[in-house]
């Protein structure tokens, strides 16, 4: 060996491969303002839609005269649900199996509601024309709060549904009533509560979010009608998915549709559905013939497209009087707004909540979810979670910390002698889950001791005496949270949207020069995939990941897939590549085997060659084998080095976490300073720790922003109370405390590199420890449930309520 | 959040901006650093055919530092932070103008615009009147003075007529123990509570005080009586609790998302006690 060849060492650096922090690929155009996003999309005579939108949460559509908009220089069309009709797209059916307005049919339901679509030759003509639309409204009752809504005599929202007492997901036992969907053993739950030495019980209510990506929603139809094909470009997180609808609602044969889903900025979950905007710019494309533009700004983003969470969780905890945890109980009020429009796979109406007994061995359990419409936006989307995940890790999290309070019992503790022990993984959960795989004691126990649990308890214990001596007026709160995630979503046996199995795919070309380019049906929004998922190529195929090309997001030229949502891009479409990776080297092992002139099975695989099993010096290298393919006839052996993998995961994967988050409370004006947090993630397998730390500061920062303050609120007449950037918070680096980060690593059994997902964990565990840590600071005076989110006024009304202002 | 259409002046002397605005009347506005009217045009809440933009007038920059200090109306808050004389000669006026927003805002936003857009969220104002400051408005007939203290009449409503143009900001040197504090939600949120406090002391004792509060009224809210209240103490307990009882007799709070009304009256008085005990530590 010469000086000049590489040692193996430095044929593994030069891989970058998994567990390498490579610099993410994206943040050059990114960092340089050079993405192209959907509004850099311009088109020669490219026109602007823009909609008229309800002021009113409930009203009768009594006229509207389009006159005067149509009269404004400049203003090519305003569509209506009457011009809608005659195609059938004045409604479009949701991926929850309901219904939904394209636009207002008779009557709004919401504020914001699109009621009619402009379309002019520029942005600025149609917002003027939007003013001179005239629309007649006569004023219905309002409900906007879910259990009102139940009432014998309320108001019927959705007239269209009247006396339809059978719904997508079973009966419906009042017009205003969705769906009451059950897992687990009722009576068996019942019992073991009636009979239990404690139970604990609490109204957990985890209030209504919006994902607000910076980005907000928007497309660009284009119809050819020379040929036929519509282009769609747009920000959506499942562009396969959107063709597939597309066709169905349009009638355009599914080969004419192409969807580009280009650079996104942010989706998590906002981007998931299809909304009024897409139906309203394709109709318009194919009426005028030209491209339409739509974007959406950022108050239509918050008032009308999906929001997430509203969920009222009624929850009963049993235990031994030694915190042995023998039952839980849960029943969800969801509040759904106008109409189902929550994007979960399709026979699971209340997405995974059923994870809700969440990292403990709990031999019985019992959860009814009862969906209900109110008069608010639609949605219920998985922000930044798999579906509803982040609201089962709060319940129960939230439950825990309850029942600990009830034993009068340390809550860490609590945890530990409740944990599924590693051994007995894979475990199957009272609601229906296999978990994969886990070692919650080995995480928790690393978590305490990280941040010297015992210590920060006796320091509290010491602040709240200097407390009560009148010497400071912080309390110091200490948040723990314990989380399981259900992700990777999910077997075609029971996972699909629309019908579409919940599988995803890869396919890669090596060029003859060996380097690469991978298609993948999943989009990226901001995760790395072209940085990550080039990582697992490498590894599995020796060719550098600086050399590999991944492209994502363009329906003509990837394969299908569903998108990426849910944590789900790592354990189906990482799987689906990781596999054709094999394909690729399986062939090429025949391709050296040939040119070595040995058999296939006296090879072995080295890094990034073929190497002579005992003859080292005698080896083929992945660039050599990838130029054989092409200029070699090899007996047996089609030309080229391309493969394909469709990957249908065996069941879903369990990252887990352990945080803890510490807070100083003050009690006269109500500000939280988080002066710790420590983050433990497990994700299986690590492909990028700079991608996963990247990951965990993102989520955990949405986390802060949801439980401190982050909110959609409506008055009692429906008006959306926070509908801008100043109500509603977003931190900025100024409000972003330091995390720390750290974890463990414990691979899914069934997953091909081990992988799990992680993009979505520090949201599911985040928003329990920052909400455990405001509750436990005022634990010792009483305080059982404050609800979220908790912003400076809610907190001193809980220092309030508690006599703390003297 | 696209404004309607609206003519676009840009003068480069005072006089053609006095002559524009002569010209269109309540049609126009003078546009400063844009931080406040242009959101409000997007979200179509104000409508005007002419924007008069002052950024080329280089006469409404200058900062002079004397006995008393005078300040550009197009002087923005970053220059505020930036000037040296300043920060020495008025502390108080940079440790506010610090707690305005974020850098991007900072850089544009300018202290004319914030006194005289009359909105009761900007800090500048009652910051002023605890300065008691003096606006300096120009006219078609010439120029007047008006205090600071009776500037605001109601929620954007000011002494400004639609043909005048407020041009400058003059004021004392203060007194020694100063502070501006303030809570808010974030960076870049209105006050939910801000007190600016300036204490002269003598033989240990306030000899003068000055009391002002944002965003707590329909306009800032000079609080005589808190500060009559400390006059002649040590800025005790029982000095801080008669202030504190005679400001939340002047200010007049109204439930929003910040929160209800007991809460900001709590936080008013919470944050007037702080400010004064950290004015009374410098005085």
């Amino acid at each position: 060996m010469n000086e000049m060849t590489p040692t193996r060492e430095e044929r593994v650096a030069n891989l970058k491969g998994m567990g390498c922090a490579r610099k993410r690929v994206e943040d050059a155009r990114f960092t340089q303002g050079k993405g192209n996003y959907v509004d850099d999309v311009k088109l020669p005579g490219m026109l602007f839609g823009d909609f008229v939108r309800s002021p009113h949460a409930h009203a009768r559509v009594k006229s509207i005269n389009t006159e005067a908009a149509l009269a404004l220089p400049g203003v090519v069309a305003v569509l209506t649900a009457k011009d809608l009709e005659p195609l059938g797209l004045h409604w479009m059916p949701t991926l929850a199996g309901d219904k939904q307005m394209v636009l207002a049919d008779g009557k709004v339901l919401f504020q914001g509601q699109e009621v009619a679509y402009v379309v002019a030759e520029d942005r600025y003509i149609a917002a003027d024309a939007i003013e001179l639309v005239e629309v007649e409204y006569e004023d219905l009752p309002v409900i906007t709060d879910p259990f009102k809504a139940l009432e014998e005599g309320a108001t019927v929202l959705r007239e269209d549904l009247e006396g339809q007492t059978e719904g997508a997901h079973g009966p419906r036992r009042h017009p205003n009533h969705i769906f009451l969907w059950e897992q687990g053993d009722k009576a068996a739950t019942e019992e073991v509560i009636a009979g239990a030495e404690v139970v604990a019980e609490e109204m957990i209510y985890y209030h209504r979010t919006h994902p607000c990506p910076l980005e907000t929603c928007g497309c660009v139809a284009s119809m050819d009608k020379i040929n036929g094909k519509l282009t769609l470009w747009g920000t959506f997180q499942a562009p396969h998915v959107v063709r597939t609808v597309a066709s169905l609602l349009s009638g355009i044969a599914e080969h004419n549709i192409r969807v580009i889903s280009p650079d996104i900025g942010g989706g998590f979950g906002n981007k998931v559905g299809v909304y009024p905007g897409y139906v309203c710019s394709i109709v318009a494309s194919i009426v005028t013939g030209k491209p339409v533009k739509w974007v959406e700004d950022r108050m239509e983003n918050l008032m009308a497209t999906a929001f997430a969470r509203d969920y009222w969780m009624q929850g009963k905890i049993a235990a031994t009087k030694e915190g042995k945890i023998t039952g839980l109980w849960c029943h969800t009020t969801a509040d759904h707004g106008a109409f189902d429009a929550c994007a979960d796979p399709t026979k699971f109406p209340a997405g995974f909540f059923h994870i809700c007994t969440g990292s403990y061995d709990i031999p019985v359990a019992w959860v009814g979810v009862d969906g209900v419409y109110t008069n608010k936006a639609p949605g219920g989307v998985a922000y930044r979670c798999s579906f509803r995940v982040t609201e089962a890790a709060y319940f129960i999290e939230r439950m825990i910390e309850v029942l600990a309070l009830r034993l009068g019992m340390d809550a860490a503790e609590l945890r530990r002698i409740n944990f599924i022990r590693k051994d007995q993984f894979p475990y199957h959960s009272a609601l229906g889950w296999e978990y994969d795989s886990g070692d919650y004691h080995t995480a928790w126990d690393k978590a305490l001791k990280a941040v010297d649990y015992e210590g920060l308890r006796r320091e509290q214990a010491e602040r709240l005496e200097a407390f009560k001596r009148g010497e400071t007026r912080k309390l110091m709160g200490i948040g723990l949270s314990f989380f399981t995630e259900i992700v990777g979503a999910g077997p075609v046996k029971n996972c699909d949207i629309l019908g579409m199995g919940m599988f995803d795919s890869c396919e890669i070309r090596i060029h003859p020069t060996g380097s690469a380019i991978a298609r993948l049906g999943t989009i990226s929004q901001g995760q790395g995939h072209a940085t990550t998922f080039a990582q697992i190529l490498a590894s599995e195929t020796g060719i550098p990941a600086d050399m590999i090309t991944i492209e994502e997001g363009d329906t003509d030229t990837a394969p299908y897939g569903l998108g990426t949502y849910g944590s789900r891009s790592t354990p189906v479409a990482g799987a689906a590549t990781a596999l054709a990776g094999r394909k690729i080297r399986a062939k090429a092992q025949m391709i050296a085997a040939y040119l070595l002139e040995v058999h296939d099975n006296d090879l072995e695989w080295d890094v990034d060659r073929f190497v002579v099993k005992g003859a080292p010096e005698r080896f083929k290298t992945m660039a050599e084998i990838a130029y054989a393919s092409y200029n070699q006839a090899i007996p047996g052996l089609e030309p080229g080095l391309e493969a394909v993998s469709y990957y249908d995961p065996p069941n879903m994967t369990y990252p887990f976490g352990a945080y803890i988050c510490v807070m100083d409370i003050d009690v006269d004006t109500g500000e939280a300073a988080i002066r710790q947090f420590y983050a433990l993630d497990d994700c299986g397998t690590r492909i990028n720790p700079m991608v996963i730390e990247g990951q965990v500061h993102g989520g955990l920062t949405e986390a802060l922003a949801i439980a401190m303050g982050q909110e959609i609120a409506y008055d009692e007449m429906g008006n959306v109370k926070t509908a801008t950037l100043m109500d509603f918070f977003i931190p900025t680096a100024w409000e972003t405390p330091n995390y720390t980060t750290d974890w463990t690593e414990t691979p899914s059994p069934h997953h091909p590199i081990g992988a799990k997902g992680v993009g979505e964990s520090p949201n599911v565990g985040g928003v329990p420890a920052f909400s455990n840590a405001v509750h436990d600071a005022f634990r010792t005076f009483g305080l059982t449930q404050a609800h979220m989110p908790h912003d400076h006024w809610r907190i001193w009304k809980v220092a309030s309520d508690l006599g703390l202002h003297g | 959040m696209i404004p309607p259409a609206f003519d676009y002046h840009r003068p480069e002397s005072l006089d053609a901006a006095l002559k524009l605005l002569g010209a269109h009347g309540d049609e126009a506005r003078v546009l400063a650093g844009g931080h406040s009217l242009i959101p409000m045009m997007k979200l179509r809440m104000a409508e005007f055919a002419h924007l008069i933009d002052l950024q080329a007038i280089e006469d409404l920059r200058d900062i002079a530092v004397g006995d008393t200090i005078r300040i550009g109306a197009m002087t923005t808050q970053a220059e505020l932070l930036d000037h040296a004389g300043l920060a020495e000669a008025a502390p108080i006026l940079s440790e506010a103008a610090m707690q305005i927003a974020d850098p991007q805002v900072r850089y544009m936003g300018t202290i004319g615009g914030n006194v005289a857009n009359g909105d009761p969220g900007n800090d500048m104002p009652g910051l002023m009147q605890c300065l008691d400051a003096t606006y300096t408005l120009a006219g078609p007939d010439g120029t007047r003075d008006v205090s600071a203290r009776d500037f605001y009449e109601a929620a954007y409503m000011t002494a400004r007529e639609d043909d005048e143009i407020l041009v400058a900001i003059s004021f004392p040197r203060h007194a020694p123990g100063y502070a501006y504090e303030k809570q808010k939600r974030k960076i870049g949120d209105y006050a939910t509570a801000a007190a600016a406090v300036l204490i002269e002391a003598e033989g240990g004792k306030v000899k003068s005080a000055s009391v002002a509060m944002t965003n707590l009224s329909d306009v800032p809210v000079y609080s005589e009586g808190a500060g009559a209240a400390l006059l002649g103490t040590a800025c005790d307990a029982a000095a801080l609790d008669a202030a504190v009882i005679a400001m939340l007799g002047d200010i007049d709070p109204m439930e929003d998302n910040r929160g209800p009304v007991a809460f900001k009256q709590h936080v008013a008085g919470v944050i007037l006690r702080r400010a004064i005990e950290r004015a009374w530590k410098r005085a």
